[in-house]
Order: C-alpha cells, then sequence, then structure tokens
C-alpha cells in the first residue's frame, strides 16, 4: 500500500478524542475491513489515521435496564456468540450470521459497519429495526442521535468533527418480538447485500402495538419503511394488512440497477421479504 | 508518531522486532521478514489466502495495518507444525489430498485452526460456514471440509489419550 499517512493508536479514549479534535479530523480506523481497501483503491487519502483497536473497554454487551448496550468496538463474532444478542436481537445475530465471512466478522465492529454508511451494511437495518440510538462522544460532551436520523445521504452522516461513535443502545428490546432480518444475495456465504429486510413486530392480544421494516440496499442509504409500519400498528395481523404493508415497502425503496440485480428486482423482492417475514410473525403467534 | 514505526511482536513464538510505515499492512509486513507462508490472494479480503491467527484469532492480514500488532502473537501456517511434526490439520491436508496447488491451503489451515480453537466437533455445515470466507479455485471443497473433520478427530482422541494418562 503506498498512501502515506501518519498513524496513531490511542491507548484511552480520553486521547483518542483529543487526537479527533485536531485541526484538521483524522480518519478513524476500526476493524479496517473496508477502510484499508478503499485507502488501496485511493478512494481514501488520510493525513492522519487514528486506530481504535487500542481503546480499552467499548467491546462489551451489557443490559442497562430494559435497554441493550453495545460497544461500538464489539465485533460481528462477538455479537454471534452474546447471549444476550441472541435472546433480545434475533435479528442482529442473524445479519452478524451472514457477513462476510470468517476473517472479516473477526475484525469488522458494529460501530465501523454504522460509521462505513454502505446502503448495503448488513448490522444496520436490524439496528434501525430495534429502534437503536447511536453515542456519539467528542471532548466533554456525549450525545445520542437515534440511528433512523444518523444518515443525511449516501454515505454522509450526522457526525460532527472530532465525533466517534461509542455505543450503541437498543432502548427496549423483547426477547417476545418477533425480530428478524434476512438477506438475500447471489450467494450464501462472502456476498454484498442485493436487499436486506429487518422488521421487528410487537403483538398484544392479537393487536400489532410497534412494527418496525428497515430496509439495506434499496436506497442511498439504509432506510425504514415508516409507511408500511403504520398499516401494520394498531391493527391485527391479518393476511389483506400485510400484504398493503409489503406493498407500501415496495413503494418505499428507491433502488438502483448494478452489477448484483435490477432495481426493479430489488423493489420486487421487498415486498416478497417483507410479505414472508412478517408472514412468519403470524405463524409464530400460532 | 510518524509515518514509520518500530514494532516488536511475537511471530510463530519467535520475539521480531521490525520497522514499517505506517500503511504497511501486516500481510506485506510479515512477507518482507521472509514468512512467505503467508499468501497475496485478492488483497480486499474476499479470498483468505492472507489468514493469520492474531492472538488466537483468524485476520486477514491484508486488512490489517501491520503497526497494529504491536505487542501480539502471530501465527502463521508454519507456526503450527513443520514437516517432521505436523499439525494434525497439516497431516490431514496431505493424507485426504485436499491441497492442488496449494495457494490457498495457508489460509485455509489457520481459519480451519480458529474454528477447532472454538468448536472441537464441528458438524459439516459448521465446517462450511467457517470456511466461507476462503476460496479455492483449483478443485472444490469437498477434500478440504473432509480434511478439517478428520484433523478434528484427530485432536479429539490427543485429548482423550491425554485425559488417560493425566
Amino acid at each position: 500500500m503506498y498512501a502515506r499517512f501518519d498513524l496513531s493508536s490511542p491507548r484511552s479514549l480520553d486521547e483518542a478524542l483529543t487526537a479527533c479534535g485536531a485541526s484538521e479530523p483524522p480518519m478513524l480506523l476500526a476493524g479496517g475491513t473496508v477502510a484499508l481497501i478503499d485507502i488501496r483503491a485511493g478512494k481514501l487519502d488520510p493525513r492522519m489515521v487514528i486506530s481504535l483497536d487500542r481503546l480499552p473497554g467499548l467491546r462489551e454487551i451489557t443490559r442497562d435496564g430494559q435497554a441493550l448496550v453495545i460497544g461500538a468496538r464489539t465485533t460481528v463474532t462477538d455479537l454471534l456468540k452474546s447471549p444476550l444478542i441472541a435472546e433480545l436481537a434475533p435479528s442482529l445475530a442473524e445479519a452478524a450470521g451472514v457477513f462476510a465471512g470468517l476473517m472479516v466478522r473477526n475484525a469488522a465492529t458494529v460501530g465501523g459497519n454504522i460509521a462505513t454508511g454502505s446502503p448495503a451494511a448488513d448490522l444496520v437495518p436490524p439496528l434501525m429495526a430495534l429502534d437503536a440510538q447511536v453515542e456519539l462522544t467528542r471532548a466533554g460532551a456525549t450525545r445520542q442521535v437515534p440511528l433512523v436520523e444518523f444518515y443525511t445521504g449516501y454515505k454522509r452522516d450526522v457526525r460532527a468533527p472530532g465525533e466517534i461513535i461509542t455505543r450503541v443502545i437498543l432502548p427496549d428490546p423483547q426477547s417476545g418480538d418477533h425480530n428478524r432480518y434476512y438477506k438475500l444475495a447471489r450467494r450464501k456465504g462472502d456476498a454484498i447485500t442485493v436487499v436486506g429486510v429487518a422488521v421487528t413486530v410487537r403483538l398484544k392480544d392479537g393487536v400489532c402495538s410497534r412494527a418496525r421494516i428497515a430496509l439495506a440496499s434499496v436506497a442511498p442509504m439504509p432506510i425504514r419503511a415508516t409507511t408500511a409500519e403504520t398499516q401494520l400498528e394498531g391493527r391485527p395481523l391479518t393476511v389483506e394488512i400485510i400484504e398493503a404493508a409489503a406493498a407500501a415497502a415496495g413503494a418505499a425503496s428507491s433502488p438502483i440497477d448494478d452489477v448484483r440485480a435490477s432495481g426493479a428486482y430489488r423493489r420486487k423482492m421487498v415486498r416478497v421479504l417483507v410479505r414472508r417475514l412478517l408472514g412468519r410473525a403470524i405463524e409464530t403467534q400460532g | 508518531m510518524s509515518q514509520e514505526q518500530k514494532i516488536s511482536l511475537t511471530v510463530n513464538g519467535k520475539a521480531e522486532t521490525l520497522v514499517v510505515p505506517t500503511h504497511r499492512t501486516l500481510l506485506e509486513a510479515l512477507r518482507d521478514a521472509g514468512h512467505y507462508d503467508v499468501k497475496r490472494g485478492c488483497e480486499k479480503g474476499d479470498c483468505g489466502a492472507c489468514a493469520v491467527l492474531v492472538d488466537g484469532v483468524a485476520v486477514d492480514s491484508c486488512l490489517t495495518l501491520a503497526c497494529t500488532a504491536e505487542g501480539r502473537e502471530v501465527t502463521t501456517l508454519t507456526g503450527l507444525g513443520n514437516r517432521e511434526t505436523p499439525h494434525p490439520l497439516q497431516q490431514t491436508f496431505m493424507d485426504s489430498g485436499a491441497v492442488q496447488c496449494g495457494y490457498c491451503t495457508p489460509g485455509i489451515i489457520i481459519a480451519a485452526k480458529d474454528l477447532l480453537n472454538r468448536n472441537p466437533s464441528p458438524s459439516e455445515a459448521e465446517i462450511r460456514y467457517a470456511l466461507s470466507g476462503n476460496l479455492c479455485r483449483c478443485t472444490g471443497y469437498g477434500k478440504i471440509f473432509e480434511a478439517v473433520e478428520q484433523a478434528a478427530a484427530l485432536l479429539r482422541e490427543a485429548r482423550a489419550m491425554e485425559r488417560t494418562e493425566a
């Protein structure tokens, strides 16, 4: 690799935040599974790189009352090993399971997957469908931003210079929720997502009290299909209502044609996959 | 902070000190230091040919900056065993004919080692899954999966023997 940059590996969050506050903000490096490819390809040309691999903490998955808190440096493999994720955020475990290959899963992090801003990010739809809040820390201040408001466009987001993603908070995941992710791709392993769909459905007395539908690879950034969600909330899950929600999710997507699939196919698959994942909520309810 | 750093790490149980430019990947630094058993493939995290263990966990060395390996224990294929005393994975890869051109073999054995560290009795599906980040373009994967299954069995037997002796 021929790019030239200064590199530092801060040993504490304070040290990292100070380095990020420099007049020319550095590039942050987490797992490196995308960033190093982009540097090599000349898409990124940083002068200063801060590697976050030595930061203590930020790699735990813990409960905080109702909330589930995931450190930004948690790897995809960590997600797969976590009983808390399996119980409370099964869609996130499913997404981790279909994420790239073993070596990439061992290195790639939750914070890195969010920060990369790929429209095809596998962890983002499940996190969006679980109402994730992104904790952003800069020297002297911390704020939380809903993940659904985090992206402002293709690979653009609300982070201010000097801010680091430190944690991801799921406010109230419940083991009884129907929470699923499905990745459609050209092959089972090591593939880029053609369409990704995450759903969360909470049912009370046969009526849907909460619906979340999030989509990947069908817009410049991962999105929520909020019109589809309102078709479901406050109603019993019937075949007709599910069909209306699936159609609304398809309408909410604006996919492009590329080497992996046509836009028309992607939009059709959104409808099929949303219908299928919601249909399973009826089956599991018995 | 500079564009070149001096790093100390352990490679296959031996302490090494390397002077590397900050942009150098672990793959490049290891090959520069003579560890040619680490193979350069796609350099995009697709093929797995460059896999090494860092503190016991398999990573693509092409997606790791060498400087971040400071103080870590790196294991490459030859760190697992040699011609005289091969690791069970090396033995079963030879015995089952799981090697054709051999270019993907070091990375595949490293990924398999990561799997067997965590799971001493993997099913065929679990083996396939663990190796889904490794590409072989010669021959197919059947004999590779068999070799990993047989190595797992050999390792289980060896552990059972140790327990009876102890």
